[in-house]
């Protein structure tokens, strides 16, 4: 079945999120809708999906116009969506989730589990999945669940499957599969959409490929396009996907994690037992798929975590049993993973963001008033010297884009003295220039002498900007190699097995 | 200017001045239906329309205009005392309300909803009531001792809820309403005791304050206005400095806003707990001195009336801003002062006046009726793709 999207525009109040965009799918072929976060992709998507109305546009199916109210109009006309979050009920077998909102029955009204359970193996055994009809959904692994969704899409008879970056949260094994099954259901005659902002997935596999900018479609590209080359295109100007660092000159390590054993509220235990040192001037990163005890770990360290065991040095001072604000007075930045959760106070200002972790200190604090003179000429300098782009110090940090929070965050952090650098996830769903820029900053805080812990789950970034690479599953560390290890054996590492 | 401008202006005080207007018109309605006039007029409305239409005017501006008179100017009095009297009673109603809505407003600011301020206010009047009895000083050394004694026995009260919370995560609405029935129920006890009783007493009353321990009634006997006004605009510049000038203030706000953020920098959420309920109980102790050393004089059982859940109404009203708090309380405490008046001239019956205050919460609990009603356009907000 062709799908064709014709001139959609879509608006939130002034903001225009989608404008005249066109794009065309044809059955047998993977069409790569490539973008940066708030490119417009999703809104696109959730207008095809029915979950919002196009403000102008039409969408046709083999050329005729069809017009959907929700997704389940558009389910009935054949198009299949997997979700980036999965829209799956953990404490279901496989075989009622894919059922779920059109169940079978049988004798009227009853239940008609059997019918279910025999589409699933039908599909199942049609693309090689092996999947057991009857396995409780929770308990199986992410990638697994994907195709559990996959399944779903196709039993409700699917012609065209979107897929809304779908690489997010599996491993790197886990990916070539779904590109092997993507492929596959591609042979198939199904029509493919693709969303992804990750370069390598779209050379793999993309037939066509269509970049999307602020809201705007910019073009086709060719399938044989570089990264740089794709990502120039995405970004609107020329970029260098590399991280510029010269060779680390690792000194002494002064930060030293031994024997760290952490256990969750429900007494499971989510740190099994982690040994790592960092030297002065060089970036360790922690690879991995996440949840795989890396919140936890940097949860230990700046002493959020409850029930730990084991030491965690820093200069030779002890951090286990400190609290957090003992621990950043000793010299720890810390960048959390969620910005806008632990990060920053939305409401509050840039500048009051900026004195966050300071407020009851001089020079932000005199006496018992916060410090205005002082506060204003500081969050006017690291407005500056970090780039944030903001109307002025009084913007309130929920007006900033995820590049710009970041780089507040960032300021903060890196204002104070540091003995140490933890951050997690760092470029987590930022623009390609705000990711140069924050690996800019961490490469010269490095470069300043000071070891820097990075949390990473992208192996790209962490290739790029580690020094070391420990890599983390179920809580342990598999083992610790050098950054210019191959991709297939870090691979294999992040699903557990030691190198 | 610009600023009170732009505070007024801005969605969120406007809403409140329209929740306060629709309230009066709803209540209008009200007054209407409820006039026995109005009802027979509108049996013979075909034949004589002007009956019903000045029944239905006199009703609704009669009652209002009472209010009025009760509560600013008392236009139609014989003589100057008579005619100022109304205004001073509201001030006399709004100084309690206002001082516990302003710990209402720091606590519901820093994230704690706290609806313990009858509670609050409960202790501080037997704290303060205590000193003011039994502790024979001269006045320079007793009357601060008294109003510092209410402001520990609110502040030790609150941040008992606050304690409660950081060591063991209680819930401070459940903690706070049941500390109101431990407060009264404290009270009343004591009140049948010789701690407080008055010597002789048959009834749960307590002795007079010593003057020594009294607010100074700079406009003499008559009226029940007096020092605890000052005491008031004072609370309302502290609260203001508070929370916008003190660092401590910008952790209570952080903390209300995104407690995890607070966390991760490092601010102590248990201590700030404890601190944010004290001070909030605090001021709602202060206002317990407002009454016991003030306009009651002495301790009974109605000493903390329905300050305390007016006061939630008004810092939510206030925005839990401390000047909007203080615009809050004064409307609050000139409907109850006009409410008497509006009873007695008009037998417009004193609920009416309980449903605009409830109609006020109704109203201001939901911004979008308010905005439909009068077609206020939301403030633009970007809409995230």
């Amino acid at each position: 079945m062709k799908l064709e999207l014709r001139g959609i525009t879509k608006r939130f109040g002034s903001m225009v999120a989608n404008d005249n965009v066109n794009l065309i799918a044809l059955p047998g072929e993977i069409h790569c809708l490539l973008g940066e976060n708030g490119a417009g992709k999703s809104t696109l998507m959730n207008v095809l999906y029915g979950l919002y109305q196009a403000d102008g546009g039409e969408i046709l199916l083999d050329d005729k116009v069809v017009k959907f109210s929700g997704p389940g109009d558009a389910m009935a006309a054949g198009i299949g969506m997997v979700h980036q979050h999965f829209m799956l009920i953990p404490v279901f077998t496989v075989a009622e989730n894919v059922i779920l909102g059109h169940e079978p029955t049988k004798f009227g009204s009853l239940l008609d589990l059997e019918a279910a359970r025999a589409k699933v193996r039908e599909v199942s055994a049609k693309f090689g999945f092996e999947i057991d009809p009857d396995a409780i959904v929770g308990d199986l692994p992410v990638g697994v669940q994907q195709r559990v969704e996959i399944i779903k899409a196709l039993i409700g008879d699917a012609k065209v499957l979107v897929f809304d970056e779908p690489t997010a949260v599996l491993t790197p094994q886990e990916t070539d599969e779904l590109m092997a099954i993507m492929k596959q259901l591609r042979a198939a005659g199904t029509a493919i959409v693709f969303i992804t902002h990750k370069l390598r997935e779209v050379q793999e596999v993309a037939d066509k490929i269509t970049v999307i900018r602020l809201g705007k479609v910019v073009g086709e590209a060719d399938p044989k396009s570089t990264a740089n080359e794709l990502a120039s295109m995405m970004v609107g100007r020329a970029v260098d996907l590399d991280v510029e660092k010269d060779p680390a000159k690792p000194g002494k390590p002064t930060f030293k994690v031994e024997g760290l054993s952490a256990w969750s509220h429900a007494g499971t235990k989510v740190l099994d037992d982690i040994n790592f040192e960092i030297h002065e001037g060089e970036i360790l990163v922690i690879a991995g798929v996440q949840g795989n005890g890396q919140t936890e770990l940097t949860e230990a360290i700046i002493g959020m975590h409850g029930k730990t065991a084991g030491s965690i040095q820093l200069d030779g001072r002890e951090l286990i049993g400190k609290n957090v604000k003992q621990v950043l007075d000793l010299g720890v930045g810390f960048v959390p993973e969620d910005r806008t959760e632990d990060g920053l106070v939305a409401e509050f200002s840039i500048a009051e963001n900026l004195m966050l972790d300071r407020s009851d200190r001089k020079p932000f604090a005199k006496g018992l008033n916060i410090n205005l003179d002082y506060l204003k000429k500081f969050a006017l300098e690291k407005l500056k010297q970090f780039d944030v782009r903001a109307q002025g110090i009084e913007s309130k940090a929920s007006q900033l884009s995820g590049g710009n929070q970041q780089k507040v965050v960032l300021a903060r952090e890196l204002s104070r003295e540091l003995r140490l650098l933890v951050a997690s996830q760092p470029t987590r769903g930022l623009d390609v220039g705000s990711i140069e820029f924050v690996h800019e900053q961490i490469v010269a805080t490095r470069d300043s002498g000071i070891p820097v812990l990075i949390v990473a789950t992208e192996l790209d970034e962490a290739t790029q900007l580690g020094d070391r690479i420990a890599v983390m599953y179920k809580g342990k560390i598999v083992g610790i190699v050098p950054s210019n290890t191959p991709r297939a054996t870090l691979g294999q590492m992040m699903a557990g097995i030691s190198a | 200017m610009k600023r009170v401008m732009k505070e007024f202006t801005g969605g969120n005080a406007m809403v409140s001045v329209l929740a306060v207007l629709a309230s009066f018109i709803v209540g209008g309605i009200l007054i209407a239906i409820s006039s026995t006039e109005v009802q027979t007029t509108i049996t013979y409305i075909g034949a004589r329309p002007a009956d019903f239409f000045n029944a239905l005017w006199n009703s609704v501006f009669g009652a209002y205009d009472a209010m009025f008179r009760g509560a600013i100017f008392n236009y139609k009095a014989h003589d100057g005392v008579q005619m100022i009297k109304p205004i001073t009673e509201t001030l006399a109603y709004a100084t309690p309300i206002t001082m516990a809505g302003l710990g209402l407003a720091v606590a519901f600011r820093s994230g704690l909803f706290n609806i313990g301020g009858t509670g609050q206010i409960i202790f501080g009047a037997m704290f303060a009531g205590w000193v003011g009895i039994y502790v024979d000083l001269p006045f320079y050394i007793h009357f601060p001792l008294a109003v510092l004694a209410g402001i520990i026995g609110g502040g030790l009260f609150g941040a008992l809820v606050g304690f409660l919370k950081a060591a063991t995560g209680a819930n401070e609405v459940i903690v706070t309403i049941m500390f109101n029935y431990i407060a009264v129920l404290l009270l009343s006890y004591l009140l049948k005791t010789p701690i407080l009783q008055a010597p002789g007493s048959v009834n749960p009353v307590s002795p007079p304050v010593r003057d020594s321990a009294k607010y100074w009634f700079f406009m003499g006997d008559q009226f029940r206005i007096h020092g605890g006004l000052i005491a008031m605009l004072l609370a309302v510049i502290f609260t203001w400095w508070l929370l916008n000038r003190s660092t401590l203030g910008f952790r209570f706000r952080a903390l209300g806003h995104n407690p995890n953020a607070a966390k991760v920098a490092g601010i102590n959420i248990g201590l700030t707990y404890v601190l944010v309920m004290g001070i909030s109980g605090a001021l709602s102790g202060l206002a317990g001195t407002s009454q016991v050393l003030g306009t009651e004089k002495f301790l009974t059982l109605g000493v903390a009336a329905s300050f305390g859940f007016d006061a939630i109404t008004v810092a939510l009203l206030g925005r839990s801003n401390p000047w909007g708090v203080l615009v809050a309380g004064l409307l609050f405490g000139g409907l109850r002062a006009g409410a008497v008046t509006m009873q007695a001239n008009q037998n417009v019956p004193i609920d009416i006046v309980l449903v605009v205050q409830s109609l006020i919460v109704l109203f201001i609990a939901a911004p979008p009726l308010v905005r439909a009603i009068f077609r206020v356009k939301e403030s633009k907000k970007a809409v995230a793709a």
